[in-house]
């Protein structure tokens, strides 16, 4: 394949340009119409949020709202619909940002004695750690569900913030990254007096703040998404996250495609919006996920 | 306990700092922290770790070994019955549950493929610079940033019967425009692998796009001089230099597609009838709606097990083929 071809291979740079050079905008092309294709649902849902309810519903479908409508968007915004997508959306944020401040905290605190302290049970800790990411999650839902009945959890926010902290990855990734961290810093500033807990918050963590970032925005972006346990966690409407509202949406409009594409935009903007901003965090987060397995 | 043990350092430092820290031996350092400090910072997480996966773990045998419905305030203990009867055909609980198993199954089997292969070959495009490459390698990556949820609204719309695009567009190539694609067998089969190898491709491409990026150059040189065609590079230096990340990549995959609900729950419903109902599906439902936890978690148990077999067998074709390709290599 392509792949072997090198544009500048020292022996024969001068014969092989224009080939490669031709193989290059070869590439570009089918790579930027595939590309434009593949992209092509996401901007349909969003052109089909400014239609009218007539234009969504109509065919042929079109590519530009006429008239640009807001109709859609005030109409799943107003209040007392039954479906309260603004505090669809302040639910969802809260959940996630807590949920990532919660994985952070204790996924950083926990691997710093995991990659850097020697003591008794250590490695029984971390290889039950490290396996129940092997365990498929779908056994801890049941018993979950009484767990968080018990602690009168049901129907709240606190469902889906706490019990998914509890990140073996998150344990496991930032683990990888205090390993790969020079150990000098730390040990001069044990010289100088400082506790472990001074070495943590003050040297390590400052150091580790991309992987911190990384961890954070991962986590953030799998509690925003998540929709499994939400559904069947937060029934009444006013306590949903936005996945599981949609899904109320849906079967409150089964066909209005311009309230329910309106509403997946909602859900949408902020994780497309972080994702611009930051894909180089969440793209290399990802890929690192994958190196290390 | 951590102030004490550095008290005690204070000291050390004051009368070593002139001669510097390297000739620090690296065994009084390790003792300065206490026996508890460690366990201090554990702490936290493990307390939502023993809440919220080991006891749940260990509860779900328990409540399988029950008929435990939630909303009734007696909940016998039935032994191995919950297990039993999704062994046998006449029970009303085997019918749904291998059903929901059969489901799991075809979708497994034709997406994992896909999302292997599909991938890969998008991997090797982007695996060379060229001018805009992280701009595509982003929107090939955009789909997963989305969720289920939106992604399985969105698609019901563009597979809509009458009025979606993807009709209106197979029309216009002269193909059938009147798909139930959502309604209708297979046709919901291919809704659903489409939809996710749309959703998820980006995320096994980027995986792969590393893996490539950390194979060395020199090998393809090396190859070449050798008089290697680019297929041949592609067997026996990109294939081998992929192995650590293949099998990897493969259980991944097959555990998210075995885990599949969202598509199937807002896409198609679980229908036609309770064709493209999944497994976890059934599980949920029968657990968390009609509240028979002690069949559901039974039944989220024998899942787990047909998973874990699976995935060994993954990892055993792994080594195999490892071993032959080494042995090939040699030769």
């Amino acid at each position: 394949m392509t792949t072997v071809e090198k544009v500048d291979s020292p022996v024969s740079a001068t014969e092989s340009r224009p080939v490669s050079r031709r193989a290059t905008i070869a590439r570009v092309v089918i790579l930027g119409s595939i590309a434009i294709a593949f992209i092509s649902p996401i901007i349909f849902m969003v052109v089909t949020s400014f239609k009218t309810r007539a234009e969504a519903a109509g065919i042929p479908p079109t590519w530009i709202p006429n008239p640009f409508s807001l109709q859609a968007y005030e109409s799943i915004l107003a209040p007392g619909t039954g479906t309260p997508v603004l505090q669809w959306f302040a639910n969802s944020m809260i959940a996630a940002a807590l949920n990532a401040a919660l994985v952070v905290i204790t996924a950083s605190l926990a691997a710093y004695p995991l990659a850097r302290m020697h003591f008794r049970g250590k490695n029984v800790v971390f290889a039950v750690i490290v396996a129940t990411l092997l365990v498929p999650p779908v056994i801890l839902v049941i018993p979950n569900y009484l767990i968080v009945s018990e602690l009168g959890w049901l129907n709240s926010l606190l469902a889906v913030i706490v019990p998914t902290a509890a990140s073996a990855f998150g344990v496991f990734f930032m683990r990888q990254f205090f390993i790969s961290l020079p150990v000098e810093l730390e040990e001069a500033a044990r010289l100088d007096g400082a506790n472990r807990f001074i070495i943590f918050t003050r040297v390590v963590l400052p150091l580790a703040k991309p992987a911190l970032a990384t961890l954070a925005l991962l986590a953030f972006l799998g509690n925003w998404n998540d929709f499994l346990w939400p559904v069947y966690v937060l029934f009444s409407p006013e306590v949903q996250t936005l996945p599981a509202g949609l899904s109320t949406l849906q079967s409150a409009n089964a066909v209005r495609y311009d309230l329910l594409m309106a509403g997946a935009v909602v859900a949408s903007v902020p994780v497309l919006a972080l994702f611009v901003f930051l894909q180089r965090f969440i793209i290399e987060g990802v890929s690192r996920s994958g190196v290390k397995g | 306990m951590s102030t004490k043990a550095s008290a005690d350092a204070l000291p050390t430092r004051r009368a070593s700092r002139p001669a510097g820290r390297r000739g620090q031996p690296v065994k009084p350092t390790a003792r300065q922290q206490g026996a508890a400090t460690p366990w201090l910072f554990l702490a936290p997480y493990l307390l939502l770790f023993g809440g919220f996966v080991v006891l749940p773990a260990v509860l779900g045998v328990w409540i399988s070994l029950h008929s435990w419905d939630y909303t009734l305030p007696l909940k016998p203990f039935v032994g191995l019955e919950n297990y039993v009867s999704l062994f046998r055909p006449d029970s009303t609980v085997s019918g749904p549950f291998w059903g929901s198993m059969r489901a799991t199954g075809i979708f497994t089997l034709f997406s994992v493929p896909l999302l292997l292969t599909i991938p890969l070959a998008v991997a090797l495009l982007m695996s060379r610079k060229f001018p805009g490459r992280n701009f595509l390698r982003a929107i090939y990556f955009a789909p997963y940033v989305l969720g289920v949820a939106v992604v399985a609204v969105l698609w019901r719309y563009l597979l809509d019967n009458n009025i979606g695009l993807v009709n209106h567009y197979l029309g216009l190539l002269g193909l059938p425009d009147d798909t139930a694609w959502t309604t209708s067998t297979p046709a919901a089969w291919v809704a659903l692998v489409g939809v996710t190898v749309w959703w998820t491709l980006g995320f096994n491409a980027v995986i792969y796009l590393a893996a490539l990026q950390d194979i060395p150059i020199e090998l393809y040189e090396a190859a070449r001089v050798d008089g290697a065609n680019a297929w041949q590079q592609f067997v026996h230096v990109t294939i081998p230099g992929l192995k650590p990340i293949l099998s990897f990549i493969t259980i991944i995959t097959l555990l998210a597609s075995a885990n599949m609900f969202g598509q199937s729950y807002l896409m198609t419903q679980g229908g036609p009838g309770r064709e493209t109902r999944t497994a976890i599906y059934q599980i949920a439902e029968t657990g968390l709606r009609n509240f028979q936890m002690g069949s559901a978690a039974a039944m989220s148990y024998v899942l787990t097990l047909f998973l874990m077999a699976v995935s060994a067998f993954v990892f055993w074709i792994f080594r195999e083929k490892k071993e032959s390709t080494a042995k090939e290599a040699r030769s």
